[in-house]
């Protein structure tokens, strides 16, 4: 497995490629439909991500000292999204993830260029992501 | 004059968004302001900034002038009896909870009825709701009929000694279907019970008479009409104005004020405590201008409108929500099969589309078709033909990028 370093600098990579906003939202959508399935019984409330106009269901899950993640949304661009918090953080360590800063959301502009709700549950999405990270410690 | 010169008034047009033209159809969240909105609103903070109604020096005085003026062509513009019965807001939410305090507080006690209609902006829900609780009474609602209409039968059913006043919209958000207001006021005063009208989208494209609606109350924004933001209006009968109490105390709205005992000024000004928007209610005389100018587009703006309605209810995918053939607005509200509200607005906000997303503030009637959220584009007269065919042909392309 990559480092996280090196998976956050793939998608900066990879969101450099596109000089076009529509084509990196081309890509989000791509990304967005290509999330992994998730098992519709854990579309629970207490799964359920608050701050998105969408619905957002995040489920982590550890195995072997990792932390693995899955999610599910209405929204296609809100699984884009998710995907790519997935990519980068499912399978790392809970000390990686806590320690992690996920300023590379930052540097790819992603955050300037959603709909305020869509930033809220962007931030949301980082938030619980780190809190699962600060729990299993 | 054309639609060319009318466009070259308003700057926002011309500029880009990722590079691309600028397509607004957000235009009932709030209008676009025009060249000679925006030289009133400067001339004012230049060169006549000055309290109005109190000091007795020149620029007060012109300040005084510009103000009171505007509440002259507001009067004119919906044809009320006198300028006294304008009393100027912060906009429709801020009209709608004058009312709800002060008439509520002269007439609406313990188990007396509101009756709100279904299709109802959650500014002409809350303020009335809040008033329940503060008093007892109790809300009815008016359901709209199985094609979304409000059927004044529905309405005569729900009428009766406690009910003590109706609340609709002249036309709704989201639905832009235009509300009988005039056979509405009828029918309740038959009954006498006084109708508030949330004219916030009515003003924009109808004509409106409160002497021929007979409607009691009726509330809109100035920054829906192209006024500068922040300014509002709400008409109100006299016989109401006389009764109501003053809803905000403070400046300028009271006669004599002693420790024992305040008496309070006439209306309208009873109802405007403390220093108004002196800087940006005069706007709505150049935007009034402007609005009446824009009705010589009315065969574009027909024909706009016709071209999106056709567009929209001739694609299977497409659930258009308010598809009445006789009066509607130029708002659209639909949902894409398939594809969230939010994804598209976001991609279409890409290919330089301004619309909205989401519940427009109108849970209830999101709630009653059963959806989470819409999209929603709403057209001005200086929108084009040309930008109704690029929003159609980017709708398709966003929807294909998202179900393919
Ligand atoms: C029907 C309706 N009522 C009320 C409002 C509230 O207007 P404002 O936010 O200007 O007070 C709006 C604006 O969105 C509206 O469309």
């Amino acid at each position: 497995m990559n480092t996280l370093e090196e998976a956050k600098q793939a998608v900066i990579d990879d969101f450099s490629l596109y000089d076009e906003w529509l084509d990196k939202y081309e890509y989000l959508i791509e990304l967005g439909k290509g999330l992994e399935p998730f098992d519709q019984a854990d579309k629970t409330d207490d799964k359920l991500i608050k701050g998105c106009q969408s619905r957002l269901w995040l489920k982590c899950e550890k195995k072997d000292g990792r932390l693995y993640f899955t999610a599910d949304s209405d929204a296609i661009i809100t699984k884009g999204i998710i995907s790519l918090l997935i990519g980068v953080y499912s399978g790392r360590t809970p000390e990686e993830i806590a320690g992690d800063d996920f300023s590379f959301i930052v540097t790819i502009g992603l955050k300037d260029n959603l709909s305020p709700t869509r930033a809220n549950g962007l931030a949301s999405m980082i938030e619980t992501i780190k809190c699962f990270a600060q729990d299993e410690r | 004059m054309e639609i060319k010169e009318i466009r070259n008034e308003f700057p926002q047009l011309s500029r880009t968004v990722y590079g691309k033209p600028l397509v607004y159809l957000d235009n009932a969240a709030t209008a676009l302001k025009p060249r000679s909105v925006m030289a009133c609103y400067e001339h004012l903070a230049a060169e006549v900034s000055s309290n109005i109604h109190r000091s007795v020096h020149r620029v007060s005085n012109e300040a005084t002038a510009e103000f009171e003026n505007a509440r002259k062509r507001v009067a004119e513009f919906l044809n009320a009896p006198s300028e006294r019965n304008i009393v100027f807001t912060s906009g429709t939410t801020d009209s709608i909870n004058l009312i709800a305090s002060s008439y509520g507080q002269a007439f609406i006690g313990r188990g007396d009825e509101i009756v709100i209609s279904e299709q109802e902006h959650h500014s002409d829900i809350v303020p009335w709701q809040m008033l329940a609780e503060r008093t007892g009474a109790v809300i009815k609602v008016w359901k709209l009929e199985d094609d979304l209409r409000l059927g004044p039968s529905s309405l005569e059913k729900l009428l009766g000694p406690k009910t003590k006043i109706v609340c609709v919209s002249h036309a709704s958000n989201v639905l832009g279907i235009v509300t009988p207001i005039k056979e509405i006021c009828a029918l309740c005063h038959r009954h006498n019970i006084p109708v508030c009208v949330d004219g916030a989208q009515g003003i924009v494209h109808c004509k409106v008479d409160v002497q021929d609606l007979d409607c009691d109350f009726y509330s809109f924004s100035g920054h829906k009409i192209y006024a500068a933001t922040g300014t509002g209006v709400m008409y109100a009968k006299a016989k109401w104005l006389e009764q109501m109490p003053p809803y905000r105390g403070g400046g300028e709205m009271i006669a004599d004020v002693t420790w024992e005992r305040t008496t309070y000024a006439d209306y309208p000004f009873k109802f405007e405590a403390g220093t108004p928007n002196i800087t940006s209610v005069p706007t709505l005389v150049p935007a009034i201008e402007m609005l009446e100018q824009m009705r010589s587009l009315e065969e574009s703006s027909a024909a706009v409108a016709s071209y999106v309605l056709d567009a929209l209810q001739s694609d299977k995918r497409i659930t258009l929500y308010g598809d009445s053939s006789s009066e509607k607005l130029p708002i659209f509200s639909f949902a894409v099969k398939g594809a969230h509200q939010e994804d598209l607005a976001l991609v279409l906000d890409k290919m330089g589309v301004a619309l909205r997303s989401g519940e427009m503030c109108a849970a209830p009637l999101m709630h009653r078709l059963r959806v989470t959220g819409l999209l929603r584009a709403s057209f001005a007269p200086y929108n084009t033909i040309e930008e109704a065919r690029y929003f159609v042909e980017c709708l398709g392309k966003a929807i294909e990028m998202l179900t393919i």
